[in-house]
């Protein structure tokens, strides 16, 4: 199962990656004697409401989404990690603020803030430079829920026997944090990777609404699927729901891969 | 004997039964903010206050004659200054008070009062200040002005008149109109019962309306609002979107009801003011009518109306829509469309195509941004063909949807844009109250709101236009006027006009007596003579 994972994976990496050249169309060519058509040899996914090819969308969408979604949610899990360190600090006072900066920033009204950006950035910026400050900052602002995982997750080895014994035989901090506090973390960073990602994608597509994130021309998984949100389209023309498949299967790809292989079979 | 006693027992219930409620049930979009029919800023309200607000005239929708309601007669004396209106003898509320001149008297020196703020009073409030109320008796009342107020006895269609007591505190208000409001649960429904007092019967002496009730539900998600209405749980949708209205043509085809062209248009319109954030350089091709004229011209309005209307609109000819027939100059061409054309009007005002991409004389590759409101799925498809269109001349139109309050605050107040693609909703088919938008000093003036003086001499020729049509007393005077205006709009293309969308709406089969018109409530107009079958 992790064979055909790392499969799936790759196919569509690579499918994206080389979505020029693979694509039938440009994303941005309109046939507008065709809109909305049913799929076809000429359309294999069908054509949207202005009449552009879904399937060549979906290629380059995927490019998009499938490299800047997981890139944020590592910037989240990085920042976390480093934050929620000193949150298990026996430090006085350490522990409580950051603990408290956590709570503020899990308060804080992340929508206001990106309507803010969108009002400073100029209104001719570059889409590429829209996407790259959409992720990019959607990964800053992420931090504070896998943090108070992780400062959970910290304080909790801190109590654990088998961090007393490493303390006893002599083993030097650095390498208990290395060999054996940060391997007890990977799968909490893992189930907070899986959570991060979706959630990446489908705020970009939300964000598209105050003009930030992925603006048309260009797609992405998270606009190609704000078709969803028109019941009769999807009755109409099934293939609108390939992104959504396209986004479960690479969730499920994943999980796959961060599995232990025993739990695979 | 068993059979006899069942049927007996059936008859007997049927009999003892309530009759069918003849109540007919559609949707708004929020909770009316005021029942005070003087105190009315949005639709919901406005709803509600065309259902039960008794007015002295109204403006038939389906021929545009002005017709006498609570007042039997009215004159327009002393050259356009004084109105008089003679009341119907024997008027009463809904809670069967009295209906006197004094009542009309209170309301109008109610919504003239500055420290009311009303919205209606500002319709008949003139520039020379405000009328001298008198009432002459039980039956008659004046209203006096300085000077000629043009469309004057039109303006109170949209008047609603109260009664002088208002009502005790938690009790809702008495109406004169064919209903009154009965119940009200906040963010649920309204529920509005006939008038038993109206004083309106039908040729057979019927009294009317001829419904009992109308249940006005409170939902704002369209999507749900269409599926009760496929449910039969609705009897009419008022306004129905281009997608739901091709879900409801297939689904149901009887109740799909295309009126024609709304008095609404969809434009867009180049930034012209002088700020900071607009390069001169950008502002030198905004300011230029031969860039306006190109712009407009390589435009497919027909793929708009297909693609993004379904076929359900009309392409526009101007500032006011075909379907205005008394104030639409039919002497305008139909807005062309020629790209080869657009492109030799680029070239003969400096610009060059190398390499696919338009320069202007100093270099500039040409590239500007779109911005519109996000979420208005027609106005963001309508973005994604201009801006195709416009790539073909090698232009660049970054299109950026913006949430609405930053849009307006860009348009409004920093005037930080450069291109806005928007919509005009429009009520009254008089161009009156569009005055501010035209007038160059105007807050709410696109193009360069607020300007110290016209900047350009077409500009003032429609400052005077429009002054001139707000002041002639005589209709076709200012018609005469409105058709120059027209005319300089389309010659000059400070707003690009793109299509007029078709009204669409739905009526249930069961709804008897309706005569649906393009313009709001298109349903509704004629309430009291709505039935239910």
């Amino acid at each position: 199962m992790r064979f055909l994972a790392i499969a799936i994976l790759a196919a569509v990496m690579l499918a994206s990656l080389f979505a020029p050249r693979l694509a039938p169309y440009a994303y941005d060519a309109q046939f507008r004697e065709t809109p909305n058509a049913p799929a076809s040899r000429i359309f294999p996914m069908g054509t949207d409401d202005i009449g552009r090819d879904r399937f060549s969308r979906l290629l380059y969408g995927t490019r998009v989404s499938i490299l800047l979604a997981p890139a944020a949610a590592c910037v989240s899990i990085v920042l976390a990690l480093l934050i929620s360190v000193p949150a298990a600090s026996r430090v006085p006072g350490v522990g409580l603020a950051v603990s408290g900066l956590t709570t503020i920033c899990l308060s804080l009204p992340w929508l206001f803030l990106f309507i803010i950006l969108r009002a400073k950035l100029p209104l001719n910026t570059d889409p590429s430079t829209s996407v790259l400050l959409t992720f990019g900052l959607m990964g800053v602002a992420g931090w504070a829920w896998p943090a108070r995982v992780f400062a959970a997750a910290i304080r909790e080895i801190r109590q654990s026997g088998w961090l007393l014994q490493a303390q006893a035989a002599g083993i030097p901090p650095w390498r208990i944090a290395l060999l054996y506090g940060l391997p007890h973390l990977r799968s909490i960073a893992a189930a907070q990777f899986r959570v991060l990602v979706p959630a990446y994608i489908l705020s970009e597509a939300s964000l598209g609404l105050l003009g930030l994130g992925v603006s048309d021309p260009m797609p992405s998984w998270g606009n190609l699927l704000q078709d969803l949100q028109h019941p009769d389209i999807v009755r109409a023309n099934p293939w609108i729901l390939a992104p959504l498949a396209l986004l479960v299967i690479v969730m499920i790809c994943l999980e796959l891969l961060q599995s232990p292989p025993e739990a695979s079979l | 004997m068993k059979l006899r006693s069942f049927c007996l027992l059936a008859v007997m219930t049927a009999l003892a039964a309530p009759p069918v409620p003849r109540e007919l049930r559609f949707v708004i979009p929020g909770d009316p903010r005021s029942f005070d029919p003087l105190h009315i800023e949005e639709s919901e309200s406005e709803t509600v206050k065309y259902l039960t607000a008794g007015v002295l005239v109204r403006v038939n929708r389906a021929t545009d004659k002005l017709e006498p309601e609570l007042a039997e007669s009215w004159t327009l004396t002393d050259a356009g200054r004084t109105l008089t209106f003679h009341l119907r003898p024997g008027l009463r509320f809904s809670d069967g008070t009295s209906f006197t001149a004094a009542d009309v008297a209170r309301s109008l020196t109610r919504a003239l009062d500055p420290k009311e703020a009303s919205p209606a009073g500002d319709t008949i409030r003139s520039a020379e200040g405000i009328p001298e109320i008198r009432v002459v008796s039980p039956q008659v009342i004046t209203l006096r002005y300085k000077v000629p107020k043009p469309g004057l006895d039109r303006l109170f269609d949209g008047i609603g008149i109260g009664p002088s007591t208002p009502p005790a505190a938690g009790k809702l208000p008495a109406s004169a109109g064919p209903f009154f409001v009965a119940e009200y649960k906040r963010g649920e429904f309204v529920r509005l019962r006939r008038n038993p007092n109206y004083w309106k019967h039908d040729s057979a002496g019927h009294p009317l309306p001829y419904l009992d009730s109308i249940r006005l539900d409170i939902q704002q998600n369209r999507d749900i609002e269409m599926t009760r209405f496929l449910r039969g749980e609705l009897h009419l949708i008022n306004r129905v979107s281009p997608d739901s209205f091709a879900r409801l043509k297939e689904q149901r085809p009887t109740a799909a009801r295309n009126l024609g062209a709304s008095l609404d248009s969809e434009f867009l319109w180049f930034n012209q003011a002088p700020v900071r954030t607009l390069p001169d350089w950008k502002r030198a091709w905004f300011t230029s009518a031969a860039f306006r004229h190109a712009i407009s011209r390589a435009i497919h309005r027909q793929d708009i109306v297909r693609i993004v209307f379904g076929g359900n609109a009309h392409i526009a000819a101007g500032p006011i829509s075909t379907a205005n027939t008394f104030w639409f100059n039919k002497a305008l061409p139909p807005l062309p469309t020629d790209a080869a054309a657009s492109l030799k009007l680029l070239v003969s005002d400096g610009f060059t195509l190398t390499g696919g991409v338009l320069k202007d004389r100093a270099g500039h590759p040409v590239e500007f941004s779109l911005i519109t409101n996000s979420g208005n799925r027609p106005r963001e498809r309508m973005a994604q063909l201009v801006q195709s269109d416009l790539a073909k001349l090698g232009i660049k139109v970054n299109f950026v949807p913006l949430e609405f309050g930053s849009l307006i605050e860009r348009i409004g107040k920093t005037g930080d844009y450069e291109a806005a693609l928007l919509g005009f909703n429009n009520v009254e088919p008089d161009p009156l109250e569009e005055k501010n938008v035209w007038l160059s000093s105007g807050a709410q003036h696109p193009w360069w709101p607020s300007q110290k003086s016209p900047a350009t001499p077409w500009e003032a020729r429609i400052d005077e236009l429009e002054l001139r049509q707000a002041t002639e007393g005589s209709r076709e005077a200012r018609r005469k006027a409105m058709d120059e205006f027209q005319k300089i709009v389309v010659d000059q293309e400070p707003v690009i006009y793109l299509v007029n969308p078709d009204y669409l709406c739905a009526i249930a089969p069961s709804v008897k007596g309706s005569n649906p018109v393009p313009s709001p409530p298109p349903v509704l107009w004629n309430i009291e003579w709505l039935r239910l079958e």
